[in-house]
């Protein structure tokens, strides 16, 4: 799906001081795997070809 | 005979006790010997609330010497610790909410138990919020696999699994967002009912995706399950994700057996990634259906990695606050993952969503042609505790998002499941099967899994407690 594979390093290391979260070094590695693992799981389903008319699932009642 | 009576399963138990056989007291009291017994080696319990048992045990006793007949008269259980228990601070596994006051009214789910006459025991270990597949938690420790010590309980109903496997309590009720009653119920050989999405009220208790998540027992009986499972349904406007169905009565349509239901073996995904268990357990219950059909489940993969996405940015959002202000007082393996969840664009979670509508499209029409569907639960025997990677099909990974690889892409889309316990032959532990239905027929599953049960395919029987 991606023209250029996704940089789960990079991402986190922007993500981190954008969000203002605190992620102390120790924690960096195993966070940057989760993000990776989650955006492999993404990659598997944006190259999924739905339809425009494809609706999200959750139903708001008013 | 304190062991006999917690070893009886919950419909047995009930009717002891409704013909006064046996008192509820009695019931009672061979469950709190048990607990005293194993729970310091198996770490099922971590709040334990024998004067309110004792004390319902005794209303129950005297409603039925009043001519009354609840239909769980003298059940023993106890809940996964994200229920509400009055008078017992929700831990939910974490240890920052133990900082909260103790719960002030039970869960909707403990008030449906107690006006049936079931007793509550206590609360039990589980996985750090739920966000969990092994049983093991950083802050109360691990709950223990009562067939092997060693390995894991699954999760993240451990205490749930534990408690019910060690003849404990006949019964305990647990939450399964991916996977969390059903793992457990695999790894400690146990019947486990996750009900269809929307079935059952979660009021009053701590959540962890809202979309995904569902409630539901484990027992040593699928008539157990469908008891239960009667007890619980009905209307409840404290759980906006509550469906407007009408309850079904699973118990009365128990013992019409299989005859006339299509019934096929799940395959491709769910026919890779796994240990031999695993299709081994599915063929055999396959081999006693007299069933050899097979059905593919279009998209699987992507319908795991959807709900994935959703349970990571759910459960980020849910505890925003707390990674922020607290995080190190998370187990790390659950804060690390918060963390990640927490950066993901809002694009990947809206096309997990519309993954979700059209899996559901796919399943109800291979719902037209098939009534029930059996999978694999686990894609092996409990781990040993502590395992982090697992080797399947030649390549390694990490092992604890994967113990949920069979049962994520069902729960996606809420449909019923019944896990039935396997033992092969020369096997030192269990394995379960999911016996898989169409949405609001969890009786359809029922009816299989008291089938196999009353044919000897599938049993759950109650674990020796090992000396601490």
């Amino acid at each position: 799906m991606s023209e250029r594979p996704f940089d789960a390093e990079a991402y986190v290391a922007a993500m981190t001081p954008t969000l203002a979260l605190a992620v102390r070094e120790e924690w960096r590695a195993p966070v940057t795997a989760h993000v990776a693992a989650i955006a492999a799981a993404a990659d598997l389903i944006l190259s999924f070809s739905l339809s425009d008319e494809a609706e999200p699932a959750p139903v708001f009642e008013p | 005979m304190s062991d006999e009576i917690a070893g009886l399963a919950a419909y047995e138990i009930a009717e002891a006790v409704r013909a006064r056989k046996l008192s509820a007291r009695e019931v009672a009291e061979a469950a709190i010997g048990r607990i005293e017994a194993g729970n310091a080696r198996l770490g099922a319990f971590t709040d334990k609330t024998y004067q309110r048992a004792l004390a319902e045990a005794d209303a129950v006793d005297d409603a039925i010497a009043d001519g009354e007949a609840p239909p769980l008269a003298g059940v023993t259980y106890a809940v996964k610790n994200l229920f509400d228990v009055e008078g017992v601070t929700t831990r939910a596994g974490s240890k920052i909410n133990r900082d909260n006051p103790p719960a002030g009214n039970d869960a909707t789910l403990i008030r449906k138990m107690a006006v049936g006459g079931a007793v509550i025991l206590g609360a039990l270990n589980m996985g750090e919020y739920a966000y969990d597949f092994t049983g093991e938690n950083a802050h109360d420790g691990p709950s223990h696999n009562p067939h092997d010590p060693g390995r894991m309980s699954g999760g993240s109903s451990g205490g749930s699994g534990t408690a019910v496997a060690a003849g404990m309590a006949a019964v305990s009720l647990g939450s399964d967002t991916n996977g969390s009653i059903r793992v457990p119920a695999s790894f400690c050989g146990l019947f486990g009912l996750k009900p269809t999405y929307g079935r059952l009220s979660r009021a009053g208790t701590f959540p962890f995706c809202a979309s995904l998540d569902h409630l539901g027992p484990l027992a040593r009986s699928a008539r157990d399950l469908a008891l239960v499972f009667d007890a619980l349904q009905g209307a409840d406007p404290a759980d906006p994700a509550q469906a407007q169905q009408p309850p079904i009565a699973a118990l009365r349509e128990l013992d019409k057996g299989i005859d006339g239901l299509r019934i096929a073996i799940a395959d491709d995904y769910f026919r890779r990634n796994g240990m031999p268990e695993a299709f081994d357990a599915v063929d055999t219950i396959a081999a006693a259906l007299g069933v050899s059909a097979t059905v593919t489940l279009p998209e699987a993969a992507r319908a795991r990695a959807s709900a994935y996405i959703i349970t990571a940015a759910e459960a980020a959002t849910l505890h925003a606050r707390r990674i922020r202000t607290r995080a190190a007082d998370f187990d790390a393996d659950v804060r690390d993952r918060l963390i990640a969840g927490a950066m993901i664009p809002a694009a990947w979670v809206i096309q997990a969503q519309r993954v979700r509508a059209w899996f559901r499209e796919a399943m109800r029409e291979i719902f037209r042609k098939v009534d029930v569907i059996l999978a694999p639960a686990t894609p092996f025997h409990a781990l040993p505790a502590g395992t982090r990677t697992i080797t399947l099909d030649g390549v390694t990974m990490p092992a604890r998002p994967n113990i949920g690889i069979f049962t994520q892409p069902i729960s996606f889309i809420g449909l019923p499941v019944v896990a039935v316990p396997v033992w092969l032959p020369g096997a030192a532990l269990p394995i379960g099967v999911q016996v898989i239905a169409p949405a609001w027929r969890e009786d359809l599953a029922l009816r299989v899994a008291w089938h196999l049960e009353r044919a000897g395919v599938v049993h759950a029987p109650v674990a020796e407690l090992v000396a601490a």
